[in-house]
C-alpha cells in the first residue's frame, strides 16, 4: 500500500463518526466578521494606508502624478543610489528624470548581481490601509519576486485611491491566486532578541512607498 | 518526533530544573509580558475579532471533518500548477523522501525557512547523516542552531536567550558556519540582526535548494502561504532552484477566501502585529520567477491518529500562533525545553501526547503541565478548548482506554505512576461514603499532627515532590462546628 493510501484510508477510518449527510462547506462557516473595519471615505482610507505604512516605519510620500518623475529623482539622489533595478512594464516616464544606470529586471542575472544594484522601483497590485501593507503579484510594473528582495532600497509606487482597498478580505478579492504574491508591511523586521523590534535583517532595509493621486 | 528530545525526564523533573534558573526565567518573564500586552491591543483594534475566531474555528473543523476530500484537492491543484506532491506517513518516511530531492539536484547545502513541521520530523539531523548542510534562516534559529540549542518557543525559537548570550553565540560560533561575527560585535540588537544578516546573505544568494513548512495550503487553489517577518523566508522560497515544503495536513483550508480570516487574526495573535511584514503566496512554479522545481511533502506522522480522537482532534486546529505560551504561568516559570518537544506550552501539552502517543515518561506527564486556569482557550485565535483536552487526556494517562496509534485502535493501560493516586482516590471514596470513619480518622489526624512529615513516604513521595503537603487543622471542622455552632456563642 502507498502512503498516500495509508494515509487516506486513516483519515477515513478517523472520521467514523463524521455523519455521511455532514453541513456543506457553504453553511458551515459564518460570514459575519466585517467586510471592512469602519466607514471612511476614499480619501480617509488613502490616509489611513499612509499612516498604517509610517507606523511600520515605511518611508511614505503624496504627490500628484506630474510630480512623480521629479520626486523619484530626488529620492534616488538623496540615497545616492547609482544604480536602479526596473520592471520591464514600468511606466518610462515615472523614471525619466532619475540619474541612475537602469538595471533591467532579467531571467538571467544571479543573486550576486541582483546584491550588487543599490535601489529598485516599482509598481504594486493592491494597497490595504487597515493593515498597511502593500500586495506584488509580479505584474508587468512589478517584476519577478527577487528584485524587490535582494536590494537594500525599494520605492512601491501605489495609484490612490484606485489601487487602495479598506481591508484583507477586500484585497484578497481583488488578487489572483495564480501568480505569485508578496505582501509586504513596512521594511524587514524581526523581534527575535528580546522581542525588542529592530528594522532590516534580510530584506530592503528601506522602504518608501509613494502615493501618487 | 526529532530524535533530539528521546530521554528528556518528565515535566515536573525538567521544569524543578528551569525554576531554579534565574537568567532563563528573567528572560522569559520579559519576553512574555511584552507580548502578552501588545497582543491585547493588536485584537481590540478589530470590533469583530469574536466573529474572527468563530470563523476561524469552524474552517479549520470542517476541513478536519472533510480531510480526505481536502488532501485529494490539494495534490489535485499543485500537480495542476506544476508541484509534485509525495505523501509521509511517519518523520522517517518524510525525511527520506526529502533527501533523496536534494541528493537528485546533486548539492549538499540546502536554506531553510523556519518551519515546525521539519523540525518535529528532525530533518537537519537526518540530512546531516547524508552529508547535507541545512542552515537555518531564521534570526532565532540561527541562534539555536549555532547554540547547539533546543527551540524553546514556537514563535521565537530562542526566547531564553538574552542579547548578551547571543553575542557570546555568535562570536564564538559564527566563523565555524561561514562568515564570522564582525570585530567588536556588541550585545545592542541592531547589530546582532546586522550580523546575521551578513551571515547569511551569503548563503542566500548561492543557494540551490531551499526547504520549508507553510502555514496555510489552500486545497481549492493549490496556494502555498508563508508568514514572516525577517524576509528569510522570501529569500529561501524565491532564490533557489528548488524548493521543497514539507507540511502538517492539518494545515488546509478549503477556498482562497479562507485566507481573509487567518491574515487578520494570525499575525494579531502571534506577534502582536497588524500585518506581518512579508507574506509569501506561491501556487506551484510560475516560468521564470522562483524555484524552477516545486515538491509538496504532505506530511501524517500522528496527526490522523489524533483526528481519530473526538475530544482531542480540536488541537489539529492549531495555526501555531503561539498567544497560549506567552499567557501560560506554567510556561512562564518552566521555559519551552522542560515540555521536551519542539511543541512547547499549553499547546504542546496536548499536541505532543497525541502526536507521539503517551507511553513515555515525558509525554505521560505533559497533560499535567498546566493550572488548567484556562488563559490560553480565552486567547486561542481558533478557540481550541486546550483544558478540555488536558482533562480528556489526563483521564487516558490513568485509566488507560481507547486509542488510535498509526492508524491501529489500541487499549491503552493506565499508565504505571498513576497506581497510588488510584489507590488514594478510591479510599478516599470509602472514607466519605462512611461518616464514622472520616471522623475517626480527622481526629487522628489532628492528634497527631505534630509527627506529620512534610513529605509523604512511600508511593506518595511524588505527590509532594511538587506540592506543599496541607497542614492538617488542631482541631476538625466536624468537631469545631459541634462546639461553637460557628461561632455563635462567641467562642472560636
Amino acid at each position: 500500500m502507498s502512503s498516500r493510501e495509508r494515509i487516506l484510508g486513516r483519515v477515513r477510518r478517523a472520521l467514523a463518526d463524521v455523519p455521511r449527510d455532514d453541513t456543506p462547506y457553504e453553511r458551515a462557516v459564518p460570514r459575519d466578521y466585517l467586510r471592512e473595519h469602519g466607514e471612511r471615505s476614499a480619501e480617509e482610507t488613502v490616509e489611513l494606508l499612509a499612516e498604517n505604512l509610517a507606523d511600520y516605519r515605511a518611508i511614505v510620500h503624496r504627490c500628484a502624478d506630474g510630480e512623480l518623475p521629479k520626486l523619484l529623482a530626488r529620492l534616488m539622489a538623496e540615497r545616492g543610489s547609482r544604480s536602479v533595478l526596473v520592471p520591464p512594464g514600468l511606466p518610462p516616464h515615472w523614471i525619466a528624470a532619475v540619474d541612475a544606470t537602469r538595471v533591467p529586471d532579467r531571467a538571467g542575472s544571479t543573486p550576486h548581481e541582483l546584491d550588487r544594484v543599490d535601489s529598485v522601483i516599482t509598481g504594486c497590485a493592491v494597497a490595504i490601509a487597515e493593515t498597511g501593507t502593500i500586495v506584488l503579484d509580479g505584474g508587468p510594473d512589478q517584476g519577478r519576486r527577487r528584485i524587490t528582495l535582494v536590494p537594500d532600497h525599494h520605492i512601491c509606487v501605489v495609484r490612490v485611491p484606485g489601487q487602495v482597498v479598506s481591508s484583507v478580505p477586500q484585497a484578497l478579492g481583488r488578487l489572483d491566486p495564480a501568480r505569485p504574491l508578496t505582501w509586504i508591511s513596512g521594511p524587514s523586521a524581526t523581534s527575535d532578541i528580546e522581542l525588542d523590534r529592530v528594522e532590516g535583517v534580510h530584506g530592503p532595509r528601506t522602504l518608501e512607498v509613494v502615493l501618487v493621486d | 518526533m526529532s530524535g533530539t528530545y528521546l530521554g528528556m525526564p518528565a515535566f515536573p523533573e525538567a521544569a524543578r530544573a528551569a525554576v531554579r534558573d534565574r537568567t532563563l526565567r528573567g528572560n522569559l518573564r520579559h519576553a512574555t509580558h511584552t507580548i502578552r500586552a501588545k497582543r491585547a491591543k493588536a485584537v481590540t483594534e478589530v470590533s469583530d475579532w469574536a466573529e474572527l475566531r468563530e470563523a476561524g474555528r469552524r474552517i479549520k473543523d470542517h476541513t478536519l471533518r472533510h480531510l480526505d476530500r481536502y488532501l485529494v484537492r490539494v495534490e489535485e491543484a499543485v500537480t495542476a500548477a506544476g508541484g509534485t506532491v509525495h505523501w509521509a506517513a511517519d518523520a522517517d518516511e518524510a525525511n527520506r523522501i526529502v533527501t533523496a530531492l536534494v541528493e537528485e539536484t546533486g548539492e549538499s547545502e540546502v536554506v531553510k525557512v523556519k518551519s515546525m513541521a521539519t523540525q518535529e520530523i528532525g530533518l537537519n539531523e537526518a540530512l546531516e547523516a547524508a552529508g547535507i548542510r541545512a542552515y537555518e534562516t531564521d534570526l532565532a534559529e540561527l541562534i539555536v542552531q549555532l547554540g547547539k540549542d533546543r527551540p524553546s518557543h514556537i514563535l521565537v525559537p530562542a526566547i531564553h536567550r538574552n542579547r548578551g548570550e547571543i553575542r557570546d553565540i555568535f562570536r564564538a560560533e559564527m566563523s565555524e558556519w561561514g562568515r564570522p561575527a564582525p570585530e567588536g560585535l556588541t550585545d545592542t540588537p541592531a547589530e546582532l540582526a546586522e550580523a546575521a544578516r551578513l551571515h547569511l546573505r551569503e548563503k542566500f544568494l548561492r543557494a540551490k535548494v531551499g526547504v520549508s513548512g507553510a502555514n496555510f495550503v489552500v486545497a481549492e487553489t493549490g496556494t502555498l502561504v508563508v508568514v514572516e517577518s525577517e524576509g528569510n523566508g522570501r529569500m529561501c522560497l524565491t532564490l533557489p532552484e528548488t524548493l521543497i515544503s514539507v507540511v502538517g495536513i492539518e494545515k488546509i483550508v478549503p477556498t482562497w477566501r479562507d485566507l481573509e480570516v487567518f491574515l487578520q487574526t494570525l499575525p494579531r495573535s502571534s506577534t502582536a502585529e497588524r500585518m506581518n511584514p512579508y507574506t509569501s503566496m506561491w501556487t506551484g512554479t510560475t516560468d521564470e520567477d522562483g524555484p524552477r522545481t516545486f515538491h509538496l511533502v504532505l506530511l501524517d506522522n500522528g496527526r490522523t491518529d489524533t483526528l481519530a480522537d473526538e475530544v482531542g482532534r480540536q488541537a489539529l486546529r492549531c495555526i501555531r500562533c503561539s498567544a497560549c505560551l506567552n499567557v501560560c504561568p506554567v510556561y512562564e516559570r518552566a521555559g519551552g525545553h522542560a515540555y521536551g518537544s519542539v511543541y512547547p506550552g499549553p499547546i504542546g501539552a496536548i499536541l505532543s501526547p497525541q502526536l507521539r502517543g503517551t507511553g513515555s515518561d515525558i509525554d505521560a506527564s505533559l497533560p499535567y503541565a498546566s493550572s488548567l486556569c484556562g488563559a490560553c482557550y480565552e486567547v486561542c485565535p481558533v478557540a481550541i478548548d486546550i483544558p478540555e483536552v488536558l482533562v480528556h487526556l489526563r483521564e487516558r494517562v490513568v485509566q488507560g482506554g481507547p486509542a488510535t496509534r498509526r492508524g491501529n485502535k489500541v487499549l491503552l493501560k493506565p499508565a504505571k505512576g498513576h497506581a497510588a493516586e488510584r489507590a488514594a482516590m478510591r479510599a478516599a471514596q470509602w472514607a466519605f461514603a462512611h461518616p464514622g470513619v472520616l471522623r475517626t480518622g480527622q481526629r487522628l489526624a489532628s492528634r497527631t499532627r505534630r509527627f506529620h512529615p512534610r513529605t509523604l513516604p512511600g508511593p506518595g513521595r511524588a505527590w509532594t515532590g511538587s506540592r506543599d503537603l496541607p497542614a492538617v487543622p488542631a482541631e476538625p471542622f466536624r468537631d469545631w462546628w459541634q462546639r461553637t455552632r460557628g461561632g455563635e456563642d462567641g467562642t472560636k
